[in-house]
C-alpha cells in the first residue's frame, strides 16, 4: 500500500539535537515514506543531525544559516539539481537572547528585537519564497509557534512578539501562495521539553502548569506535533492553509479555571 | 556516591566528548572540561533525564563543578 508521503520530498528546517520538536516531526514523516532533506547551522549541531540521521534512509544533509540570503539562496539551487521538486519544508527555527527570556518585555533591547524577529520570523518569508520555485506540484509549509504569540506568557516576552508576527506571516504567505496550491500553517504546541525551551527561564514550572490544568492533564510529546506535520503534510488536510493548529492538551482554549 | 560519579561521568564523556580522565569531582565544566552554555543546558538536561529529577534554573546556575553535580543529586534524590 502507498504511504501518506511515499514520492514526497520535505525539507526539514532546525534540528538541534534528539529532544528537538524538528527531529520527532521528522521520525513521523519519515514513517509515512517522506524523503527528508534536513539543514543545520554550525559544526554543533552537523554532529548531532549526523549521527541522528544515520538511521534513516536517503536523507540529505546541507548547511544554511536562515540569516543569510546567499545561503538561502544557495540552499535552493542545490535542492533543485539534487531533488528537483519539493513538496513540502518545516520550518522548526526561532531564536532570542536568553537574558530576554526573563523579566520585562519593557527591557527588550534593540537588537535583540531585531534578532528575533528576524531568525524567528521572516526567516520563514525567506524560505517560502526559496521554496516557491521548487513546489511545481503544490505544497505544504509548517512552521512552529507557541500561545505566547497570541496571549502573554510570562518569560516569553520577545519571542511572543516574534510569534505574533511569524502567525501574521502565516495568512500572508498563504493568501500569496495559495493560487500554486501551497499552503501555509502553523502547528502552535505545549511546551516541550527542548534545548531552546530550556532556554526560557522557570521553564519547569510551565510543565506543572500544563500537568494540572490543561484538559487532557498532560504535557505535550513531540510525537503528537510529529503526527499532526503529517497530516498537515498529506492530502488529508489539502482544504487547509493558513491555520494555526493547537497541539497543546487544549491549554489554549483556557479562560479561569 | 561512587556509582552516582560514575553515571555523571558517562554523560559528561558522551556530551563534551572529553577524555575519562580529566573528569574528576573538582574539574570545572566550563574552565577544565571546554563546556560552553549550550553544552551546559545540555548536561542539565541529560542529568534530569538519567536521575528522573528536576534540577531548578537557580540550583542549575550554583552548579560549576563535576562534584558540584555529583552533590546536588545525592541531596534530592
Amino acid at each position: 500500500m502507498d504511504q501518506l508521503l511515499s514520492g514526497k520530498n520535505i525539507l526539514i528546517m532546525g534540528v538541534a539535537n534528539k529532544r528537538s520538536i524538528a527531529w520527532a516531526i521528522a521520525k513521523s514523516l519519515h514513517s509515512a515514506g517522506a524523503r527528508l532533506i534536513f539543514t543545520y547551522q554550525g559544526e554543533r549541531f552537523e554532529k548531532n543531525l549526523r549521527e541522528l540521521t544515520k538511521e534513516l534512509s536517503d536523507s540529505i544533509l546541507y548547511q544554511c544559516d536562515i540569516t543569510k540570503d546567499e545561503e538561502i539562496t544557495s540552499l535552493f539551487t542545490s535542492l533543485k539539481e539534487e531533488i528537483g521538486i519539493l513538496h513540502g519544508v518545516v520550518h522548526s527555527i526561532a531564536h532570542a537572547k536568553v537574558e530576554e527570556l526573563q523579566g520585562r518585555y519593557l527591557d527588550t533591547s534593540r537588537d535583540g528585537y531585531l534578532m528575533a524577529q528576524e531568525i524567528s520570523a521572516y526567516s520563514l518569508v525567506a524560505v517560502a519564497r526559496g521554496a516557491e520555485a521548487l513546489m511545481s506540484e503544490g505544497g505544504s509549509i509548517v512552521t512552529l509557534t507557541y500561545l505566547g504569540g497570541e496571549r502573554v506568557v510570562k518569560n516569553y516576552n520577545v519571542m511572543g512578539v516574534a510569534k505574533a508576527a511569524l502567525e501574521s506571516s502565516v495568512q500572508y504567505l498563504a493568501n500569496d501562495l495559495g493560487p500554486k496550491n501551497i499552503r501555509v500553517n502553523a502547528i502552535s504546541a505545549g511546551p516541550i521539553r527542548t534545548l531552546s525551551a530550556k532556554g526560557v527561564k522557570d521553564f519547569n514550572s510551565i510543565l506543572h502548569e500544563i500537568e494540572e490544568k490543561s484538559p487532557l492533564r498532560r504535557t505535550t510529546d513531540a510525537e503528537e506535533v510529529g503526527d499532526t506535520t503529517l497530516f498537515l503534510m498529506s492530502s488529508l488536510s489539502r482544504g487547509i492553509t493558513g491555520e494555526v493548529i493547537h497541539v497543546d492538551s487544549g491549554y489554549h482554549i483556557l479562560g479561569m479555571v | 556516591m561512587a556509582d552516582i560519579f560514575e553515571r555523571v561521568k558517562k554523560i559528561i564523556v558522551d556530551r563534551l566528548d572529553v577524555e575519562e580522565e580529566k573528569i574528576t569531582m573538582e574539574a570545572s565544566f566550563k574552565d577544565d572540561l571546554g563546556a560552553d552554555s549550550l553544552d551546559i543546558v545540555e548536561l542539565v538536561m541529560e542529568l534530569e533525564d538519567e536521575f528522573d529529577m528536576e534540577i531548578d534554573d537557580e540550583d542549575a546556575e550554583k552548579i560549576s563543578t563535576v562534584g558540584d553535580a555529583v552533590e546536588y543529586i545525592k541531596s534530592h534524590q
